[in-house]
């Protein structure tokens, strides 16, 4: 990137960057590049959230701002961006107005580290699966702050409901990791993908191997690490009114509400590089592989999407105890048993990747 | 140059937020201060080369362990006056073992420096960053050399664990709880039956 940048600039303006700030430079286009493409996808994913659960309800859903409805999202935006910042006199101002700020940034962060295609990454970290487990396991932080800071009950009950369920399923969503990466032998998200292909019967991915059940635990594990229904406690509006987002308005709330979109879109992604094997197409066929990856990467992230909004608009929302007694009593014991399993058949048909 | 200023950076705010950590007045603001001393230090691992130390400091103490702690200092109710009653009665033996850590790290900073600012006598060669990726030297080093040690503390953790559970765990007569499986197996034929009743009979 910043031996481009050098090259255009002497060729557009006849300057020659100095080193570097062409490597700055090339960091800042490269952000650009990713979270404004971003962004729009939330604002469009919300969209095809609403879409979605209106077609499941038989319903029409948004349909008037714009063609189809299309521009929805981005009128809610500018309505939310109008209104008027409120904070409560009693809230914990700074606190208050740092936690959406961290929400959003932390979905953003995790970003740096995805594929879009061979070679196609921001910053390809040897130990890239950890950061974006660090990541999201720091998501946490946005909501308990949010809760404290509001010095109001219902968003302290939020708050508190959120950090436990958050910390007991990153247990599962880490032995999840474990089983994925001892199959592929690195920590690297590039390699991960590139282990899949061809991962059995000419099936490109580990959705297709004997780690399938693992998907499915990632796949609950991510819809409670995101907060999405059946375990949206933290913002059940029935109990608790929204949780710690009540004290919200304006452009605080409307960065979590980005924030918890742009995670979703992350987990997605996650979960594609993971198991549904990245930017490679489905099976290992040649001509596949003329359309390039990006769009089978995005396909992928779209079809994950579509089963979140398939999830939330069919499924009643859990009670807590049955929610604390999957993560722990069901989802752990099933996931270390996998990585013993794992490694066992690894061991065993002496394949360990080297 | 860049490596440089990103070294005084993350030092000075480990440093200034350590002592936020045990001056401010807030205890939410200390663990706050403590996340961020953690981040920085995080950040002085990646700069030492050691990106797994760094990832694993930020999941566990950070993910998981301050969590914790600002789940706990979230609830406490704290008067503050009261807090700082004894500070007079135990400045002394406080300031003494802060004196005496500071020594131990000073004596430790001042050999390391006069050996050249390398480990003279490793137990194993290091291998080279371009050679091995950091994770895959641990481990070749945890699950070899070391692995007895490893698997020791492993236990240790397991037994302080099932400890804690035990100690803190308590049976109460009388309180009704549900049986998940009774209540998954419970089927609707066991639940009622459909009884056909002829007008003017009764059951």
């Amino acid at each position: 990137m910043a031996d481009l940048l050098v090259e255009f600039f002497t060729w557009a303006f006849g300057v020659t960057l100095v080193p570097w700030f062409a490597t700055l430079l090339g960091i800042v286009v490269g952000i650009l590049a990713i979270v404004l493409p971003l962004l729009i996808a939330v604002a469009m994913s919300v969209y095809m959230d609403r879409k979605v659960w209106a077609g499941m309800q038989m319903r029409r859903g948004p349909n008037v701002v714009g063609p189809w409805g299309l521009m929805q999202s981005f009128a809610d935006g500018l309505k939310l961006f109008l209104k008027e910042t409120i904070i409560p006199a009693s809230a914990n101002k700074f606190i208050f107005l740092l936690a959406p700020a961290l929400t959003f940034i932390l979905a953003l962060v995790g970003w740096a580290v995805i594929p879009f295609g061979d070679g196609v990454v921001l910053a390809n970290l040897n130990v890239g699966i950890l950061y974006l487990f660090a990541m999201s396991s720091l998501g946490v932080y946005g909501i308990i702050l949010s809760g404290w800071a509001s010095n109001s009950r219902y968003a302290f009950l939020g708050a508190l409901r959120s950090s436990a369920q958050m910390v007991s399923y990153e247990v599962s969503i880490g032995f999840v990791l474990v089983t994925v990466l001892m199959c592929a032998g690195s920590l690297n998200l590039s390699e991960i993908v590139l282990a899949q292909k061809n991962a059995f019967m000419g099936v490109n991915g580990y959705w297709f191997t004997p780690l399938f059940p693992m998907l499915i635990v990632f796949f609950i594990s991510a819809l409670a690490e995101t907060n999405r229904p059946p375990f949206d406690l933290p913002e059940a509006e029935s109990e608790i009114v929204a949780g710690y987002q009540i004290e919200y308005s304006s452009m605080a709330f409307a960065l979590f509400f980005l924030g918890e979109y742009a995670n979703i879109i992350l987990m997605c992604a996650m979960t594609s590089i993971l198991f549904l094997g990245g930017w490679l197409p489905p099976v290992d066929w040649e001509p596949l592989y003329i359309i390039p990856g990006w769009i089978w990467f995005f396909g992928k992230i779209i079809f994950m999407f579509f089963v979140f909004a398939w999830v939330k608009a069919t499924v009643p929302r859990y009670r807590y105890d049955q929610l604390m007694r999957l993560g722990w009593k069901v989802f752990l014991p099933l996931s270390l048993l996998w990585v013993v399993l794992t490694g066992l058949f690894l061991l065993l048909t002496d394949k360990i990747p080297a | 140059m860049i490596y440089t200023f990103c070294f005084y950076l993350f030092a000075t705010v480990t440093v200034f937020s350590g002592i936020m950590v045990i001056s401010s007045r807030n205890p939410v603001h200390s663990v706050l201060y403590l996340i961020l001393a953690f981040f920085n230090s995080a950040g002085l691992f990646v700069m030492l080369g050691a990106e797994f130390v760094a990832m694993i400091l930020v999941i566990v103490y950070v993910g998981a362990v301050a969590v914790l702690f600002i789940f706990v200092v979230m609830m406490l109710d704290i008067d503050y006056s009261e807090m700082r009653k004894g500070f007079q009665k135990y400045l002394p033996i406080g300031g003494l073992i802060g004196f005496l850590l500071l020594a131990e790290l000073a004596l430790v900073g001042m050999g390391w420096g006069l050996s050249g600012g390398v480990v003279t006598d490793p137990a194993t060669a290091i291998p080279a960053l371009t050679e091995m990726s950091n994770t895959e030297a641990l481990g070749s080093l945890l699950y070899t050399k070391y692995v007895f040690l490893f698997q020791m503390a492993g236990l240790i953790l397991l037994v302080a664990m099932i400890g804690a559970i035990v100690l803190t765990h308590r049976k109460r007569p009388g309180v009704k709880k549900q049986n998940i499986n009774k209540q998954v197996m419970h089927r609707r034929s066991d639940a009622y039956e459909i009884v056909k009743v002829k007008p003017g009979q009764g059951i």
